[in-house]
């Protein structure tokens, strides 16, 4: 399974909407239509018949590795803040308005993007439209708002990282692995962060990133295409554009040695992450390797009966339970990842071991034929059942366009993920797979009784 | 037929106004029908998508299990795949896997039973229910799969013993439910799933996994014959219960309130007020659905988050809601907060409580309730998972077939006085359970 940690943080109400990841990124196949307006806002369309309801996503280019040293957290705080009203829908009314319209709101922070969305009955979204271009240049932010709002976001980020030794050890993994790269740093941002932010840095960020020639509106649902336009044009089209910031590369540099780092937290279990860098997707028909990388996640882990699941849970009996994943497109770099608790009886040195011993069993033989070809079906399959979700479908459109990777090319990615063979598998096993290129990291647990109280430094 | 019915069926409802006097009615075309050896099956025809979606359900869930057996449903339920119909775990794995399928589990206090979604296509539909109905008819339980699943399982349960939010979860459990069986965890207890063996797994299965105690539910590119032969080769080899299972006891409702705190090194306190709540089939369940709506299941226009989150910025999540089975699930609220501010948060959350029942909603609370609920009622039904999810739930709980159809009508139905009443008779504010899972025991009465 993935590991432990969403890479976006829903914010708002703690809608279950962690849709599980397909082992693929790969945009859904229906039609889509693009506008770009005057002002560079760029409108996806997408086509769904089947169900009178309407998925409306407005995506901002900016997420938390656009933020500075110090400021971590201000993108997902912005975004709380975005429900805190403007002079024509005052604080709290956003989605109260969108409820009484029969939708659902809410929106979510990751490290490459901040996006805001409604579910609604198709006849209402131009009331959607209208709310956000209104809030893409007319937030109030005011102090006291903030004020409040600062609290929620660390009981927040208590819930969902300090009181979670799992998602503090995926923290401190991104930490340590990470030297240049700006996804070093947590997206909920490091509490002495929050403790600091004021309401300027929230202004700051808010002036500099929310415009329109920095975001893209998403529909898919039962909706035609030059409707969709004309109203975008009519509620967004008179936002003026401002000049974003330039984006400064921050390339990670080679890592040059193998790093480990380890974790103590209240727990039973132990439980081992294993993270080498490993390269996304960027030139969807040119580039191999990702689609390599990410076939490897598929014959690890792409079903019950992949080689952890197979291998060390049911033979061997060295795991509870044992994932890979690997996300292949981000606007930043990329991490390939095993995980995995180890049996009773067994130590985390062992599951290491063995989990090593798969790797290089694979850079030895390479794949079966076999293998190849389930991963391949799973893909063909994941393809049709994902769309049964307008939702879903919205969403994979705008992360594929904020990746710079074209939404409009399923059957490219499909494509050459089909192609990958036994041996490019291995090479990129071979690649990158390497000690030099690792990040182990583990979690030591720690009986209750003995535990000292995990907050006491962060009382007041 | 196409996909063109779910347009209609819901064009309907969602152009009238959410609060105008006619609500037109509208009907999703399931079809239902009895099988010889006794099963239900609730179907759906849907073109639009080169899939199916079908699921298998028991009355099999942990609220079944003979005393002292805590755990043996779930297991039952999870090893049914780990080996069936001559095939070993691995072969059940690799051909489903070959298929692109998704084969789960679906397990509650009620319920136990298997969704399989697959490609239309032959021959890969032939494959993947060919696979489900080895499990579900032919399972074969062998020893030494148990054995293992035993010993993660009972890792699991560990883990989860030091981890607040299951703590809280299970002291809350157990308060409102004392020996009654929706009071157990649904996995089992260290105790009794570490006594557990094949023979324990196999009486369970035969008493509980019958055909004629079977519900069929089926959403997809088939059709009806097709779904007819489908539901047969799913239910045909389970032999006839004949009698039905014994009711389950009635839940007795609380005699004192009851406080709760445990320690635990975490940064936030995890506060759970509630107590037994409302049965599947209840006559106030659209009073208490709506009502629960305005108190603290509608998000940002409920008290709870307004109260809790809006005006104070105690907690990131604040919410409440019914649980709905058989007999009365949990009424249960909730929240986590920062040690220091536990007390204030539990005040605040008792006393918007308080206030909900003895004074009920207002007007202009109800009335953006049922704009809410009326007017998203087109998201409810927008996907086949959404509606699978309803065929299940009609069929185990033998709702009217036109539950749907009839959902606007029921929610526009509810007034003022049917909330109010209905909290104020349903929620016993002086017997309320209280758990407190968290760094430092406060005092928890005001």
């Amino acid at each position: 399974m993935l590991v432990p940690c969403t890479r976006f943080i829903a914010c708002g109400l703690t809608v279950a909407w962690a849709a599980a990841a397909p082992l693929f990124a790969v945009a859904a196949q229906g039609d889509t239509h693009e506008h770009t307006l005057a002002n560079g806002m760029q409108v996806i369309v997408m086509e769904d018949h089947r169900a009178p309801t309407v998925a409306s996503i407005v995506w901002y280019r900016s997420g938390s590795m656009d933020e500075i040293s110090g400021r971590t957290g201000v993108a997902h705080v912005l975004e709380h803040m975005m429900f805190k009203g403007t002079a024509r829908h005052p604080a709290d009314t956003f989605s109260k308005t969108i409820a009484a319209a029969g939708g659902r709101d809410n929106a979510f922070t990751n490290r490459d993007y901040t996006g805001y969305f409604q579910q609604l009955e198709k006849s209402k979204l131009p009331l959607a439209l209208s709310l956000e271009a209104d809030r893409m240049q007319n937030l109030t932010l005011s102090a006291d708002e903030f004020a409040k709002e600062i609290r929620v976001v660390m009981e927040e980020r208590r819930m969902r990282t300090d009181d979670q030794p799992r998602a503090l050890l995926y923290e401190q993994m991104m930490a340590v692995a990470y030297t240049g790269s700006s996804y070093k740093w947590p997206i909920v941002g490091w509490m002495n962060d929050l403790e600091n932010m004021t309401v300027d840095d929230a202004r700051d960020w808010y002036r500099t990133w929310y415009t329109p020639n920095n975001a893209t509106l998403v529909v898919v649902g039962d909706v035609l295409p030059d409707e969709v336009f004309a109203m975008a044009e009519q509620h967004f089209g008179p936002i003026p554009a401002r000049s974003l910031p330039q984006r400064k590369p921050q390339l990670e540099p080679p890592q040059r040695g193998m790093k480990r780092l380890t974790v103590k937290g209240p727990g039973e279990l132990p439980y081992l992450l294993m993270g080498w860098h490993a390269p996304v997707i960027r030139d969807v028909e040119n580039d191999w390797e990702p689609y390599a990388l990410a076939v490897l996640v598929g014959v690890l882990d792409g079903s019950d009966a992949a080689r952890l699941d197979r291998i060390l849970v049911r033979e061997k009996r060295i795991a509870i339970n044992s994932g890979a994943s690997f996300a292949t497109v981000s606007r930043g770099p990329g991490m390939w990842f095993l995980d995995g608790t180890p049996a009773p009886g067994k130590t985390v040195a062992e599951l290491e071991s063995a989990l090593r011993t798969e790797i290089e069993r694979i850079a030895r033989d390479g794949v079966e034929a076999d293998e190849l070809q389930r991963v391949k079906s799973q893909v063909i399959a994941s393809q049709v059942f994902q769309r049964d979700s307008i939702f879903f479908q919205a969403r994979q459109i705008g992360v594929l366009h904020i990746a710079g990777i074209p939404y409009t090319s399923p059957e490219v990615q499909v494509r050459r993920l089909r192609e990958v063979t036994s041996e490019q598998v291995q090479a990129v096993v071979r690649r990158y797979l390497v000690d030099d290129n690792l990040t182990v990291a583990v979690l030591e647990p720690q009986a209750l009784l003995q535990s000292a109280p995990a907050a006491s430094e962060l009382s007041q | 037929m196409t996909a063109s019915w779910m347009h209609r069926a819901i064009r309907v409802v969602a152009l009238v106004g959410a609060l105008s006097a006619t609500v037109a009615h509208a009907t999703l075309p399931i079809e239902e029908w009895h099988l010889p050896n006794g099963a239900r099956v609730l179907f759906v025809e849907n073109r639009a998508l080169p899939m199916v979606d079908v699921s298998v359900d028991f009355p099999a869930g942990y609220g079944r299990e003979p005393a002292g057996r805590s755990g043996v449903a779930s297991m039952t339920l999870s090893m049914l795949r780990l080996g069936a119909g001559g095939l070993a775990e691995s072969d059940i794995a690799a051909r489903l896997a070959d298929t692109g399928g998704q084969m789960s589990t679906r397990f509650d206090a009620d319920r136990g039973g298997y969704q399989l979604r697959t490609l239309s296509s032959l021959p890969e539909r032939d494959v993947t229910v060919d696979l489900l109905a080895r499990v579900i008819e032919r399972p074969a339980f062998p020893a030494d799969v148990l054995d293992r699943e035993k010993s993660r399982l009972l890792a699991g349960i560990r883990e989860a013993d030091t981890k607040p939010e299951s703590i809280a979860e299970r002291a809350f459990a157990k308060a409102l439910y004392g020996n009654h069986p929706y009071g157990r965890r649904s996995s089992g207890e260290l105790d009794t799933v570490a006594t557990l063996g094949v023979d324990d797994l196999r009486r369970f299965y035969a008493t509980h996994y019958r055909s004629d105690y079977a519900v069929v539910a089926i959403i997809g590119d088939l059709s009806r014959a097709e779904a007819d032969a489908m539901a047969h080769q799913l239910t045909d080899d389970l032999p006839r219960a004949e009698a039905p299972l014994p009711p389950l006891p009635p839940v007795p409702p609380l005699a004192v309130a009851q406080e709760r705190h445990v320690a635990h090194p975490a940064s936030q306190s995890h506060i759970l007020v509630g107590q037994p709540g409302m049965q599947r089939r209840d006559p106030d369940y659209f009073a208490l659905f709506v009502g629960n709506y305005m108190l603290g299941g509608g998000g940002f226009s409920s008290r709870l988050v307004d109260e809790v989150r809006q005006k104070r910025g105690l907690a990131y999540s604040s919410y409440s809601y019914f649980v709905t089975y058989e007999r009365q699930g949990p009424f249960q609220m909730s929240l986590q907060t920062k040690k220091n501010q536990a007390g204030e948060a539990l005040a605040v959350v008792r006393e918007t409580l308080r206030r909900y029942v003895e004074e009920g909603p207002s007007q202009q609370e109800l009335d953006a309730a049922k704009q809410n609920l009326i007017g998203g009622f087109p998201l409810r039904i927008d996907s086949n998972r959404k509606i699978h999810d309803y065929l299940g739930i009609i069929g185990f709980y033998d709702l009217p077939l036109d539950y749907l159809d009839r959902f606007v009508d029921n929610v526009q139905a509810v007034t003022l006085e049917q909330v109010r009443e209905a909290f104020h008779r349903r929620i016993q504010l002086d017997r309320m359970v209280t758990v407190v899972v968290g760094p430092e025991p406060e005092p928890l009465t005001q």
